[in-house]
């Protein structure tokens, strides 16, 4: 059962470790056609929360609404809409770019997949390099790559942990380019990110966590900056 | 149940591509495992000479101890780039991923067995040859009920601490009735006149223990898997 | 909780008090004389191990399958009762052998896997000590795979054993010893559910105390 939705809510969501709180509370939602970004210092608990957005950690309170279901009401289904870019890129680095493409195609249960595998490579800019080990990639190139595998399956809610970390100015107006045109597809985008300049461009929304809680939560235009420097670099004696 | 299979099925073959690319772990878990029954060999001596009734034993043993190894660097690789995490992403039945990694190691086990069992023959004149088929299913039953409990574990302690030391902490213990059964039934078909009842009796409980461990493994993979 | 608790504790010590009285009248034993005594201890202990491992099984698949986080309380019990009382078992079993057929170990089927199973629940707390976070699930596996195992345990230690020469057959129970051993049997099991009792508790406790300190640390 394929679960399509067109935004995400999170209520009052709370994940504890023992009695280390990594999120308390949090409140925020996003819809199709929104980029998202979450910003704050290290620990914040963005990528907990981010992770708990893909269904890969279960909150400690609170729930997270797809639509009008909660992850254990929709199932497995939920699963093939969500597109998720951690920071760890997920690719098998003893396979090729095109091996890694088709065992995700094939694993997601696409269709089409010497297709689609093929328009991904196109996108990613890898056709040349297609049947070269991911080994000997460079961070862009793995970069891009795993981004156009998180996009195989046209997830409904594409999540990216600090997706622009590391890369240089081209790839980044690249990156930039290509989240802007799945926008327009009306995707909901959330985006984890250090990069005040990105965001400025990229950004619909911005939710700042500090200490696990949501501080500000608010339209982007104009206001990243002033939000950061209140509640961000506050702490970091800027 | 196709999709099931299906989803077994490759990750199956992803396993397998990886590891023929690179054949780390098949030559290290090969060459681990001949280490180790030399070891024994030496260790184990009679009258200046290895102690022959022992072959059924050290082999069974030398497979556990390689078998541990398999498993964790097996998964250490899949937490290199927690493609694992990855894996559980997918829409695809867990039990079916949990399936697909059981095959590998397996057959990962059974190429190791398969260098092993000659090298036991040479070393301690053990017979072999004289039931093959029935030696050959011991070592396949045993093998999977081992890795059944093994691949559930070691697909836990990837997010644990201290998990190379954990596996065989929590493995051997559950293991123990394959052991038992795996020595004592290849012991039996290594006898001069091969008792093949008591064999085929061992054979019968690896089944069993087969079968529960691995409905259970299916059954509590997925809530133990999830956070 | 309180007034019953107290009235059952007090009810254990005077049964523990009396014991070694209703012990010391049993009849002697034929065989073994005065050694057999350490039976009145060493099964009772045995029977209270092998409900804790129960109740440590079935809590950690409720655990498992249903997440409540009470349920992992009573299993982290149950296992860390199941090792003390497997202790008592195992160092009781080797003082008797020794007496009785002068070995310190026998590979005797039921004492072998007693001693697999009381390992299984060292793993356990092992794996809940030194397992990092989310270990209670490791630990609740652990459980629930030992469970699944001791049918087989107990076939196949059997069966190897019997391969074995053996020395002595545990004795059938004749009517002036029945009574005695009930009584220390009923004494064990209510030590059991006391120390369950507390011990679960104690959990209680804690988790109310990381609750505060996530509440403190929300202002």
């Amino acid at each position: 059962m394929i679960v399509d939705f067109t935004e995400v809510a999170v209520r009052d969501v709370s994940r504890h470790y023992g009695r280390r709180r990594a999120l308390a509370k949090v409140t925020l939602e996003c819809r199709s056609g929104e980029v998202l970004g979450l910003l704050g210092p290290n620990g914040a608990g963005k990528s907990t929360l981010l992770a708990i957005l893909a269904t890969l950690l279960a909150p400690s309170a609170g729930e997270v609404r797809y639509g009008t279901a909660t992850a254990s009401q929709a199932g497995a289904g939920l699963r093939a809409k969500l597109g998720f870019l951690s920071h760890d890129l997920h690719l098998y680095p003893e396979l090729t770019a095109r091996e890694n493409l088709v065992f995700f195609a094939r694993l997601y249960g696409i269709a089409e997949v010497q297709a689609s595998v093929r328009t991904a490579l196109e996108r990613a800019g890898l056709s040349a390099r297609a049947d070269d080990f991911v080994a000997g990639f460079s961070r862009g190139m793995r970069q891009r790559l795993a981004l156009e595998r998180s996009l195989l399956h046209q997830p409904r809610l594409l999540l990216l942990d600090e997706p622009f970390t590391g890369l240089d100015d081209a790839s980044v107006d690249a990156l930039v380019e290509r989240l802007c045109g799945l926008r327009a597809e009306g995707r909901i985008i959330v985006v984890v990110t250090h990069d005040l300049d990105v965001a400025e461009r990229l950004l619909d929304k911005v939710a700042v966590l500090k200490d696990g809680r949501l501080v500000a939560f608010d339209h982007a235009h104009g206001r990243i900056r002033e939000h950061y420097r209140a509640h961000v670099a506050k702490g970091q004696g800027q | 149940m196709t999709t099931f299979l299906r989803v077994a099925g490759l990750v199956v073959r992803k396993d397998l591509t990886v590891e023929v690319r690179s054949r780390e772990i098949v030559y290290t878990t090969i060459f681990f495992a001949v280490s180790c029954v030399l070891v024994f060999a030496f260790a184990l001596v009679r009258e200046g000479r290895p102690l022959e009734d022992a072959a059924a034993g050290i082999m069974w043993i030398s497979v556990a101890f390689a078998g541990t190894l398999a498993l964790g660097r097996t998964f250490e690789r899949e937490r290199h780039s927690e493609t694992l995490r990855a894996l559980m992403l997918a829409p695809a039945s867990r039990p079916a991923l949990y399936v697909g990694k059981l095959v590998g190691i397996v057959l990962l086990l059974l190429v190791v067995e398969a260098v092993l069992v000659p090298l036991v023959g040479l070393l301690f004149h053990a017979p072999i040859g004289s039931s093959p088929f029935r030696l050959a299913a011991l070592l396949v039953l045993g093998t999977i009920g081992f890795s059944a409990v093994g691949t559930l574990f070691a697909a836990m302690l990837v997010r644990a601490r201290s998990r190379d030391v954990m596996l065989p902490i929590l493995l051997y213990p559950i293991t123990i009735p394959v052991i038992i059964a795996g020595v004592r039934g290849t012991a039996a078909l290594f006898e001069p006149v091969p008792a093949v009842d008591l064999a085929d009796m061992w054979m019968a409980l690896l089944a069993f223990f087969d079968i529960v461990f691995v409905t259970l493994a299916l059954w509590t993979f997925e809530p133990l898997m999830t956070e | 909780m309180n007034k019953a608790y107290s009235v059952l504790v007090l009810a254990a010590i005077v049964l523990f008090a009396v014991a070694p009285a209703v012990v010391a009248q049993t009849p002697l034993e034929s065989t073994m004389g005065l050694v057999q005594k350490i039976f009145y201890y060493h099964v009772p202990s045995a029977m209270a191990m092998f409900l804790a491992a129960l109740v440590c099984g079935v809590a950690s698949a409720v655990y498992l399958f249903k997440g409540r986080p009470g349920a992992d309380r009573l299993a982290a019990a149950a296992a860390e009762l199941a090792v003390v009382f497997g202790l008592i078992v195992l160092v009781t079993g080797p003082l008797w052998a020794r007496k009785a057929w002068g070995v310190w170990w026998q590979w005797d089927a039921r004492l072998t896997s007693t001693l697999l199973m009381w390992m299984i629940f060292v793993a356990c707390l092992l794996v809940r000590r030194f397992g990092g976070a989310g270990a209670e699930k490791l630990g609740a596996a652990m459980a629930l795979f030992g469970m699944a195992n001791v049918p087989f345990v107990y076939i196949s230690v059997n069966i190897w054993r019997t391969l074995h020469p053996t020395t002595a057959v545990i004795p059938k129970l004749p009517g002036g010893m029945r009574g005695p051993f009930w009584f220390c049997a009923v004494s064990f099991m209510l030590l059991f559910g006391l120390l369950l009792a507390l011990r679960v508790r104690l959990e209680e406790r804690r988790a109310d105390v990381e609750q505060l300190y996530l509440m403190a640390d929300h202002e």
